[in-house]
């Protein structure tokens, strides 16, 4: 990590706890009502004091959101390729899948759930339901955009089209993949919650619509908090991923 | 008459139309015949549009001629083959492989010895300068080194034709004489039959046993220029007065055929 990073980060640091004790002195000096905005401190005590379910419930998050997103790439990324490859498939395909496309997923949420029924399958399916749209969109992009003097190219070694499939396309096609799945992932999060939202005894959603009924605002932002983090950790993850997967590709893009 | 089995590729009134949208027709190519004896370097020069990456393509069995055909190596040529190497205006490298893997991409593909290649190549990307650079990305390399990879992968595996549409087109000038000069220097060393496409004239005549001049709608060869100038070659054979009279000659049937266009339109 270079000298001007690790500045940056401190910077940002005495940024945040600055703007922590602004916040607790606001709260303190003009009194104001707790269920309206917590102090920091109150948040702190209230988020401890869910320490004992808080595992149940983030475990169920987190198996939501990628149970979600693994279910959206199994089934998005093999029917891009089937897209790219039979004009037939696209056209049967592509006017069904932007009419669901253009409907809110929260409002098909309900229907999901009269059809599989309350419980952990109802949640991965709506988040797999809300992640799966970009991923078919990139993915058919990558695999589409290939040079074409590449493929003749190719072709001329006498390689197969499976050959060329695995050995060329996809591999053309991984950026393209994985720039969808950065955002299929942060919207896979945003399906989970929204799952737990409408029909479910658990995850952090579920904490945070109880925590709403009972005007525990405090336990509210301490949720929230921790919702975020396991967004960017999932975020990260796929980050992390690619990193692996793409080494030729982040290799530039970091230079 | 010449030897008949001297000749790598035959183009026998070879022709190609193609439809347009609005239902009509193009003629890209007319009535072409050419052949193509082994180890000659061959440039066809031309304005844009004359069909000359079209011709190319056609030799190389990427493209079907519409009427005509093309005997390579004493068979019928219908589909790309291993024997033919192709170099295009882009480099068209793969991105995910390092320089040696993409030199040594055909053989994978191919289905060869790795173990028998991976020499060839590194000793190829070491005639065009390239030592060191075999673990490194493409693009993290400049255009004319991308270019440098791209010759090295189309050599690599030894195919008997080398077919090079515009591969220095996208370079600037400087670069370009560079790469002129070392593919000569590389051709020289292993004789190679290369059909090679580019618009500058100087260019086509520096490299070439023979240059053949294409006029446009349709493409036709108007012109078939031996130039049996010395070699091996320097760049001060620019200055040389044969020299001045092939360009001048490969320019006066460019020209000449532009004239004939215009009067009959």
């Amino acid at each position: 990590m270079g000298r001007k990073q690790l500045s940056d980060i401190l910077q940002s640091a005495v940024f945040g706890i600055l703007a922590l004790i602004g916040w607790e002195i606001l709260c303190r000096v003009a009194a104001i009502p707790v269920w309206l905005l917590p102090a920091p401190s109150r948040i702190w005590t209230e988020t401890l004091a869910l320490a004992p379910v808080l595992p149940r419930h983030l475990l169920a998050t987190v198996e939501g959101i990628v149970g979600g997103f693994l279910l959206a790439v199994a089934a998005a990324i093999p029917i891009a390729i089937a897209i790219v490859y039979s004009p037939l498939f696209r056209k049967m395909v592509y006017p069904p899948l932007l009419m669901l496309q253009s409907v809110p997923k929260v409002a098909i949420a309900p229907l999901l759930l009269i059809w599989i029924g309350y419980g952990m399958a109802s949640n991965i399916a709506i988040a797999a339901s809300t992640a799966f749209f970009p991923i078919i969109i990139t993915t058919s992009n990558g695999l589409q955009n290939i040079d074409e003097d590449l493929l003749d190219l190719t072709r001329s070694y006498g390689t197969g089209a499976l050959k060329v499939f695995w050995k060329v396309r996809l591999p053309w096609a991984m950026p393209y993949i994985f720039s969808g799945l950065k955002v299929a992932i942060t919207f896979a999060v945003i399906g989970a919650v929204v799952a737990e939202f409408i029909g479910s005894d658990r995850g952090l959603g579920y904490l945070i619509l109880t925590s709403s009924g009972t005007m525990n605002t405090a336990a509210m932002f301490g949720v929230l908090l921790i919702l975020s983090l396991v967004g960017i950790v999932c975020f990260y993850t796929v980050v992390f991923i690619e990193r692996v997967m793409c080494p030729w590709y982040t290799a530039t893009e970091l230079t | 008459m010449q030897d008949r089995s001297a000749h790598l590729v035959r183009m026998d009134a070879v022709s190609k139309q193609y439809s347009t949208r609005s239902g009509g027709s193009v003629t890209a190519l007319h009535d072409i015949s050419v052949d193509i004896r082994q180890n000659q370097f061959i440039t066809i020069v031309g304005p844009s549009g004359c069909g000359k990456s079209t011709m190319m393509k056609i030799a190389g069995g990427i493209i079907e001629p519409s009427t005509g055909s093309v005997i390579f190596d004493g068979h019928r040529l219908t589909r790309p083959s291993e024997e033919i190497g192709m170099v295009f205006q882009k480099a068209t490298l793969l991105p995910w492989k390092t320089v040696l893997g993409n030199v040594c991409f055909p053989i994978e593909m191919i289905g060869l010895s790795m173990r028998d290649y991976v020499p060839k190549a590194r000793a190829l990307l070491d005639t065009v300068g390239l030592r060191g650079f075999e673990d490194v990305y493409p693009q993290e390399l400049s255009g004319g080194m991308q270019q440098r990879v791209s010759i090295c992968r189309a050599l690599v595996y030894e195919p008997k034709l080398l077919l090079m549409d515009e591969p220095f087109g996208a370079l600037d000038a400087l670069t370009r004489e560079e790469l002129v000069l070392e593919l000569l220097r590389v051709w020289d060393e292993r004789k190679k039959t290369v059909l090679f496409v580019t618009h500058n004239i100087n260019e086509a005549v520096f490299l070439a046993d023979r240059v053949l001049v294409m006029t446009p709608r349709p493409g036709r060869i108007i012109l078939d220029l031996t130039v049996d100038l010395p070699r091996p070659r320097t760049l001060d054979i620019e200055y040389a007065p044969e020299f001045k009279r092939f360009a001048e000659q490969v320019r006066e049937g460019i020209y000449s055929s532009k004239k004939k266009t215009e009067f009959v339109n």
